[in-house]
């Protein structure tokens, strides 16, 4: 049992830790709000433009756009969004897991790596890493993301690789946070029973040609950033939530602590009256 | 009456989102109006006002690129960036129109006379959407 003046170290040191993660704690939140509010803003765009180009897949000709071509896989890139800081509880470690194990069936892998605990992660497990982006901002625009997707296209176009997939962290909710990953590239409208659904006569304005052109880059522009804005909404509520838990974990230990620390000096205190008690004695004899 | 459903959408939000009587939008090979039980259409969009009528009112905004998806009961802008009329600075927009003037009469060089041109294009749409709320009634 430890002593009583070293119990009272403990429980002043568990306070200041305490105070550390409360003070984490509260500014994970203040930029979880920001982050959800972000996240779910920016949905509606994407989720639309993936009806669009439902709508066109009966003018997806591979022929215009080297992005619609479907090829022989031997080689799959993986864009994995992790996160710079730690500390968010095992979200980065379930994507990588998730995504290690999806990657594990394709026969040649290749990764481009968002966030520094993923870059890391990569490299020290000896990964083919083709670009690497620390650093995105806590509160990104396209801008910022836009050469994650430049670089993705740029391997697929090349014929370096034959897909890309997008791996994050998709927010649910402030408890829940899900690894997902999806085919960004080649980029082909999702398989449907064509018979339930009478395709849409479209007229283009100036040409199919210009119209697609136009939307699929923009599309893949789009997916990369919504799976940022995903991970970085599931980042800071994971953070929040960890500390939270930590700043709890602490007040739990402290009154531990606390509970020992009194006993003993309610023990100590007994046995100094007891001496006492017994010395008297002895004199009065 | 039949609707027409609005939606603008960028990015970063929705950014306005409505039933309607008509649309008029800039597309890339010039304005087009939109009433109700249009023939699917889609159609790039160039820089410029996009025109909202409703109930005799009109509001305006400005909206760069993307484009429009258009149904017999709907009207789905997606767009790079739109702002409401009264949302636009015009001080600033006009500090914008200069700095890419200026650019652009520095000399032009690859990336950045781009830049400044586009520059320039959102900031003059900026002000001739401006300018037209303030001349309406």
């Amino acid at each position: 049992m430890p002593s009583e003046r070293e119990l009272r170290r403990r429980i002043r040191s568990v306070k200041n830790i305490q105070q550390l993660t409360r003070a984490m704690q509260l500014v994970a939140a203040s930029k979880m709000r920001r982050a959800q509010e972000a996240v779910l803003a920016a949905r509606p765009f994407e989720a639309r433009l993936r009806t669009v180009l439902n709508d066109l897949a009966p003018y997806a000709d591979p022929e215009i756009s080297p992005l619609l071509r479907k090829r022989p896989v031997k080689k799959v890139a993986v864009i994995l969004v992790t996160t710079d800081r730690g500390l968010v509880g095992p979200m980065n470690v379930n994507l990588l897991r998730a995504t290690l194990r999806q990657m594990a069936q394709a026969p040649g892998s290749a990764w481009i790596a968002v966030g520094r605990k993923g870059i890391g992660s990569l490299r020290r497990t000896h990964q083919n890493v083709l670009a690497e982006f620390p650093g995105i901002p806590d509160r990104p625009t396209t801008g910022d993301t836009n050469a994650i997707a430049r670089a993705a296209v740029d391997e697929f176009v090349s014929g370096n690789v034959d897909e890309v997939h997008l791996a994050f962290t998709r927010f649910i909710n402030t408890l829940r946070q899900e690894p997902t990953i999806r085919r960004l590239l080649p980029l082909a409208p999702e398989e449907e029973d064509d018979d339930t659904r009478v395709p849409k006569q479209y007229i283009f304005e100036p040409d199919p040609e210009t119209v697609l052109r136009q939307i699929l880059p923009r599309l893949i522009e789009v997916a990369v950033y919504q799976a940022v804005l995903e991970s970085k909404a599931s980042q800071f509520s994971a953070q929040m939530v960890a500390m939270r838990n930590a700043t709890d974990a602490a007040g739990d230990l402290i009154s531990d602590y606390t509970l020992a620390a009194n006993k003993a000096r309610q023990g100590r205190i007994t046995k100094e009256m007891l001496e006492i008690a017994t010395g008297a004695e002895a004199l009065k004899g | 009456m039949p609707g027409l459903r609005l939606e603008i959408i960028t990015p970063e939000r929705v950014v306005h989102q409505d039933d309607v009587d008509m649309v008029i939008a800039p597309g890339s090979e010039g304005y087009l109006g939109i009433l109700p039980h249009h023939a699917p259409l889609l159609t790039a969009l160039g820089h410029g006002e996009l025109r909202v009528k409703k109930g005799g009112t009109e509001t305006s905004l400005a909206v760069f690129g993307g484009f429009m998806d258009i149904g017999p009961d709907h009207v789905v802008v997606l767009t790079d960036a739109a702002e409401h009329a009264e949302e636009i600075d015009e001080q600033r927009a006009e500090a914008a129109r200069a700095r890419a003037k200026a650019a652009l009469e520095a000399g032009p060089v690859g990336v950045d006379e781009q830049r400044a041109r586009a520059e320039l294009s959102r900031a003059i749409t900026r002000l001739r959407v401006s300018e037209r709320r303030r001349r309406r009634p």
